[in-house]
């Protein structure tokens, strides 16, 4: 490109589409996941360019719902922005479920949408959606651009919004005469400063020193870690203060990996089917340190008899979270990393020599050792036929390593994945939380892989929720995106056939999928590996060939549809009486 | 809005809230700030949009109905968009608060209409249109002195009526909500 001498940034009419892909260079954008269409297609015929020169890779998908997944599951496994695009009107809508899952569990997420020429706007022109208008309440922001000059200044702002502060959603709509337009641009340097957008970044030195005296003195003190923690990457200063004090942890879903979950400390994942440990012990602490964690109902079930006798310290980014569902007695707004870092320098002050453990909070420690080793049940599943689902978690654990990474479609394949396998590090576990997306795995795992394609990604799937996404599987097979799929299929929509079981007196309405598809069959068509696996032995042979496999493998389990998910907490119900799983009476005897 | 029993006191309790927030003067802001308060179930009775002193800045006043807790959920929401730059609420015993009305009124007769300036002058209005069997006047107050001029001239008949919704600014020397220094970005 040629600059003009006195303004050294300033580059004279540049075409609109070459400006967009120049700032999405510029924010290091290496892939995006999208479909083409009348309206973005000359945005990729700008990428082009760019394409042969190695700098931007588009990963064609065969549906936008996939490419907003893909891009969830790249910015969860990478740390980074995931780019997603799509054309205007039924392009941009098909995005929007993806976008809501996002907005759901905070994934830094930009999403391109064409629209039709800004003349046109408003006047129901073909493939027009008012994208900006039907995705509001689920972006952290969103731009229309109008001047072909805007686009440097707006897609950086796009890229700052969506990774900063609490990550988010940001949609960018390109009208198709922004991107043909020629005009002047000024390519920005730096972080802008957004006057109405200021994250509070360092918590508060008051309320740090008082949270720190708090946990000192606490008798039975809890960490609820989350998603938060996450997208931060506190997981040692997590790990640290943990030690520090002694303190148990148990996880959201979204915080599932923050910790090591066979570091003794790490009781795993608690609220609606949570470990027995996690939830039989969150209401019996003294003082709860909540952090990145927003107090979903899925963790807290009734909130009348949830942490009604607890001290609670909460450290979020957003402030908006504070006292929203659970009045808190400490907020601390402010970066998990940032706000962890000084509590334990504040705790490192108080401590003294004197200040050593209590008797209770050693008797405290002991219960939750206890406990936790009864919990430890995966062993106990043997490889019997119908095959059970926690014997596939037992077969998939050894097969894991540390870098490995699960992706979950949503329904019990979920909930047995999330309560069963040890997640060893962050972002290693990604999983839809805060909607609860059918159709998320396979997409999500795709994206991780892209991200980390050193790393084996495992998507543990529902026949219902793959066959909501499984066309692209072309897009694995044409892309090279090697994954493994393992459906634990019931030829059901479990998790409501198990709600149907246990409230609705076993009515199961509309919850069985009947004997098709024949999964083998529909991957071999796109050119892919399936297995059918209805003998248990199978099961960890076929997986530790998938590993090693440089294709995507789907290997079709046919699991027991009468297995249900516990311990489970029933809506509404209360965290200190979950239905117990099978072996919990018989291994802890208290 | 559920909450923690633990812990509430009469926050539930149901009353008028005046919402006062400087934007930037872009497209679409008005859409963003109404819809989440939409979606915290907040009822919106009156609005008052206009911009301020200084190019690229509006001022919003909202009057809402909701219980003070989901009110403090609502303006933390809308400090979060990024046109939305400073939010307050104002209270009323600190703050004085306008309404204006322009009201049709029918005035059938001479009597009828001297019956009707005197009322007017009473309320300190003015007259600003008149024909041969109506006149509009304008009312400005806070919205309790517009509905008991309303009042009153219901028996004469109230052929229409539009009022602003109310415009409140805080008493003293400080400015609240402040518009910050930070640079107004260019774009539109």
């Amino acid at each position: 490109m040629t600059e003009t001498t006195g303004c050294d940034k300033k580059v004279p009419f540049m075409k609109g589409a070459k400006v967009i892909a120049e700032s999405l260079k510029r924010e290091k954008v290496k892939n995006i996941f999208g479909i083409t269409g009348g309206a973005i297609m000359i945005l990729y015929d700008a990428l082009q360019e760019y394409e042969k020169a190695g700098e931007l890779n588009n990963i064609l998908c065969r549906h936008e719902q996939v490419a907003a997944h893909a891009a969830e599951g790249y910015a969860r496994a990478s740390g980074e922005v995931g780019v997603c695009m799509a054309t205007s009107g039924p392009g941009a809508t098909n995005l929007v479920t993806g976008i809501a899952d996002a907005w759901m569990d905070s994934s830094s997420v930009v999403a391109l949408t064409g629209q039709v020429a800004t003349s046109l706007i408003g006047g129901d022109a073909f493939q027009e959606a008012d994208i900006i208008g039907i995705t509001m309440p689920i972006v952290k922001s969103s731009f229309q651009i109008r001047r072909v000059k805007d686009i440097p200044l707006i897609i950086k702002m796009a890229f700052q919004l969506a990774r900063t502060g609490r990550p988010g959603p940001v949609l960018v709509d390109l009208p198709k005469d922004i991107q043909v337009g020629e005009d002047e641009v000024y390519f920005y340097e730096g972080e802008l400063e957004i006057a109405g957008y200021n994250p509070n970044i360092k918590g508060h030195p008051l309320q740090i020193k008082r949270a720190a005296k708090a946990l000192l003195e606490a008798e039975r003190p809890l960490i609820i870690a989350g998603g938060g923690v996450t997208a931060s990457n506190a997981s040692p200063e997590l790990i640290e203060l943990v030690e520090m004090l002694g303190i148990p942890v148990v996880t959201t879903l979204m915080g599932k990996g923050t910790i090591p979950e066979d570091h003794p400390y790490c009781l795993g994942m608690v609220g609606m089917h949570g470990k027995m440990c996690a939830n039989l012990n969150i209401n019996k602490a003294d003082v709860i340190l909540a952090v990145g964690m927003r107090f979903d109902d899925r963790v807290t079930a009734d909130l009348t008899t949830f942490l009604t006798e607890s001290k609670i310290i909460h450290i979020d980014i957003d402030s908006a979270e504070i006292s929203k569902n659970v009045l808190v007695d400490y907020p601390i707004v402010g970066d998990a990393k940032t706000v962890l870092r000084q509590l334990i320098e504040g705790l490192k002050t108080l401590i003294t020599s004197s200040s050593s453990n209590s008797d209770k909070k050693t008797a405290w420690q002991k219960r939750i050792k206890e406990m936790r080793e009864a919990c430890d049940c995966l062993e106990e599943y043997e490889p019997v036929t119908p095959i059970k689902p926690q014997y596939i978690m037992k077969e998939l654990q050894k097969v894991l390593d540390d870098d490995s990474i699960v992706v979950t479609g949503v329904g019990r394949n979920q909930m047995w994945a999330a309560h069963h396998l040890r997640i060893r590090k962050p972002r290693r576990f990604i999983s839809s939380g805060g909607l609860g997306t059918m159709g998320f795995g396979f997409p999500a795992s795709l994206g991780a892989k892209v991200a980390k394609p050193d790393s084996w990604v495992v998507d543990v799937d529902g026949d219902g929720s793959f066959l909501m996404t499984h066309q692209d599987l072309a897009t694995s097979f044409v892309e090279n995106i090697p994954v493994t799929v393992i459906i634990l299929d019931d030829r059901s929509l479990g998790m409501v056939r198990q709600w149907q079981s246990l409230f609705f007196e076993k009515r199961f309405v509309e919850t069985d999928l009947g004997t098709v598809p024949d999964f083998v069959k529909i991957t071999e068509a796109y050119g892919l590996e399936g297995i059918r696996i209805e003998n248990p032995s199978e099961i960890g042979p076929a997986l530790r060939e998938a590993k090693k496999a440089d294709h995507t493998v789907v290997i079709d389990i046919a699991v027991d549809k009468n297995e249900n998910v516990f311990p489970m907490v029933p809506a509404g119900g209360s965290t200190d009486q979950p239905i117990p799983c099978e072996p919990w009476p018989r291994r802890y005897k208290k | 809005m559920t909450s923690n029993s633990r812990k509430d006191g009469n926050e539930n309790q149901v009353r008028k809230h005046i919402i006062a927030f400087i934007v930037e003067d872009r497209p679409g802001v008005m859409a963003r700030v109404t819809g989440l308060i939409r979606r915290r179930n907040f009822n919106i009775t009156q609005i008052s949009v206009a911009r301020t002193q200084i190019e690229n800045y509006t001022r919003m006043t909202f009057v809402v109905q909701g219980d003070s807790r989901t009110l403090e959920q609502a303006i933390k929401q809308l400090r979060k968009q990024v046109e939305v730059l400073k939010v307050s609420e104002l209270k009323p015993q600190t703050s004085v608060v306008r309404e204006l009305a322009l009201i049709k009124v029918k005035s059938p007769d001479v009597n009828a209409r001297n019956e009707i300036i005197q009322y007017i002058n009473i309320f300190r209005g003015n007259i600003i249109d008149i024909s041969p069997t109506s006149l509009i006047c304008e009312i400005t107050g806070d919205s309790e002195k517009i509905d008991a001029f309303l009042k009153l001239m219901n028996s004469f008949g109230v052929i229409e009526v539009a009022r602003t919704g109310i415009t409140a600014l805080v008493r003293g020397s400080e400015a609240r909500p402040k518009i910050p220094e930070t640079p107004y970005l260019d774009y539109v």
